[in-house]
């Protein structure tokens, strides 16, 4: 097939190895071998924890509920922390995201705005509800707290971006008819914005939710406390039992969620996360 | 916002923009949502005395924590703060690994099979369901308390979300590309690597750097529950009421996470 006779050109290579991205993949496997030996990361503890896992799952299984009462209330009380949190932390994140949208508001507002959000978003809720813990003490009011601060950063960051995301014609047509401020709000930029908002809230009511039941490790109210002092206690049936009802309340939440954007949205899809 | 706008009667002569049926469903969560709290606000336990000492406490604590105890940084908190981000990177590293295979299981167009797509949708749900504390305190079980249980607890707990990212990522390959290399004959492994893999890799690279930038913020509260990380540099200041350490050990957290995200910004930026 191949004639000699005409220099082909030069062969043209479908896939050209790319140094860099191997390169790339070395570095990553010698950072590998670096971070475990400095985590003390081996095989050997690795295969003792499996000897030691079959163990733990023997003892959690059957799952067993030695507190009924104990259980129901930190249900209850983890559900009423993340409805509580939720509503205020909507209600306090809306001016605060809408003083964050860059296209509405001048940089003096936006900036001390967007700063508070940082600041809420950088923490994780468990650590905001041990400062809350030592300022309101141990119980709900410092899980509420701390899930507010959770959601203030989530909400007030989705929020100002969905309004800068916003189309300014209708702005300046309910500007043009002479509309004061507040109505500006609540008929140019409401409307465009409410679809998003409903996912963000179900989305953070969820995300509340999950969370209501940690807060609990660090004394602040909810399911978390009963779960983690049975762990201490080695009582692993009944740890077993308590996350088997935490994951079922936050499955159903979910399929609430689902349900509440399917009313309210017509293409039910929000960002995870 | 509400685009159906089909009339139930052409002559009717008022025109509503939702259904009966839509109303009744937006006045039915109203009032749920309504109920809901009323009943949550009667019924949770606020004990006030605490409450009016809040702003008191609150000033408290922030006069103990205010000369942030700088000197505790390079013996107490610098190793604790690397370790954590070794527990974040090598945790995702760890779920990509395991999140792969489940979220091409997961994907219908690349694995025809309805029980297993189901089989590895479950999985992910699983995996999202469990919170990352619970995974570490389940792993500290398991391991012993340190960074192994930490790490676990983040590959576990990462896996939901990146496997369900990459599902989804996967579902959206367009078909052409993928039949002409079914056309030639190639294996399974070539049609991953050559068809699918090209279509995907930027929402693959963002989905990890994502899940990274998440995971440096968790991986900061596991030590709480001995997990290993900075948490338990957190977790003993606390317990001796050290509040100036406290403060820096918050103060290191922050700047990390901080750091964090603008770098995962930056690359998102330039490179994806």
């Amino acid at each position: 097939m191949s004639s000699t006779a005409v220099q082909p050109p030069a062969p043209r290579v479908a896939f050209r190895t790319n140094w860099w991205s191997r390169a790339a993949w070395i570095a990553l496997a010698i950072y590998v071998v670096y971070a475990m030996s400095r985590l003390e990361i081996t095989w050997d503890r690795f295969v003792l924890g499996l000897g030691n896992g079959a163990k733990f799952l023997d003892r959690m299984f059957p799952p067993h509920i030695i507190q009924p009462d104990s259980l129901l209330k930190g249900l209850t009380e983890s559900l009423e922390i993340a409805f509580l949190a939720s509503a205020l932390g909507i209600l306090i994140s809306l001016p605060i995201g809408l003083f964050a949208a860059r296209n509405l508001m001048p940089v003096w507002a936006t900036w001390p705005a967007r700063a508070i959000i940082a600041l809420c978003r950088t923490f994780h809720p468990v650590i905001v509800a041990i400062v809350f813990v030592k300022a309101v003490g141990f119980g709900a009011m410092a899980g509420i707290l701390a899930l507010v601060v959770a959601s203030i950063g989530f909400i007030g960051k989705l929020f100002a971006e969905a309004i800068e995301e916003i189309s300014l014609k209708q702005v300046e047509a309910v500007r043009a008819s002479g509309a004061p401020f507040m109505s500006v709000i609540a008929f140019g930029v409401m409307p465009q914005v409410f679809g998003r908002f409903v996912g963000f809230a179900t989305y953070q009511l969820d995300s509340n939710l999950r969370n209501s039941t940690m807060v609990g490790i660090v004394g602040a109210g909810g399911i978390g406390g009963t779960l983690f002092s049975a762990f201490q206690r080695f009582d692993y049936d009944f740890v077993c039992a308590i996350l088997l009802c935490i994951i079922g309340m936050i499955m159903a939440g979910e399929i609430l969620a689902q349900w509440v954007r399917k009313v309210f949205l017509e293409r039910g899809k929000v960002d995870e996360e | 916002m509400s685009t159906t706008l089909v009339p139930d009667r052409i002559d009717a002569k008022t025109w509503t923009r939702f259904t009966p049926g839509q109303r009744f469903a937006r006045y039915t969560v109203y009032f749920a949502l309504v109920l809901a709290l009323v009943v949550s606000a009667r019924s949770v336990e606020i004990i006030p005395e605490f409450l009016w000492d809040a702003p008191e406490q609150m000033q408290d604590l922030f006069k103990r924590m205010w000369p942030i105890a700088w000197a505790h940084y390079p013996g107490g908190v610098h190793d604790a703060l690397v370790e954590t981000l070794h527990i974040a990177s090598l945790g995702t590293l760890f779920a990509v690994i395991m999140a792969i295979p489940i979220g091409i299981c997961a994907a219908n167009n690349v694995v025809p099979s309805k029980p297993i797509n189901y089989l590895a949708k479950l999985v992910l749900v699983a995996s999202r369901s469990v919170n990352s504390l619970v995974w570490a305190l389940l792993f500290v079980g398991v391991f012993g308390p340190g960074a192994l249980a930490g790490t676990l607890a983040i590959a576990f707990r990462s896996i939901g979300f990146v496997g369900k990212l990459i599902g989804e990522a996967l579902e959206e390959v367009p078909r052409g590309s993928i039949e002409a290399l079914q056309a030639t004959g190639s294996p399974w492994l070539s049609i991953l690597s050559k068809g699918y893999w090209p279509a995907v890799e930027p929402a693959f690279w963002s989905i990890v750097l994502f899940r990274w930038d998440i995971n440096v913020r968790e991986s900061a509260v596991l030590g709480l529950v001995g997990a290993g990380g900075i948490g338990l540099a957190l977790n003993a200041a606390i317990d001796l009421f050290q509040w100036d350490r406290v403060a820096m050990c918050l103060f290191a957290i922050f700047v990390v996470v901080i750091v964090a995200e603008i770098v995962v910004t930056q690359i998102r930026k330039r490179v994806l």
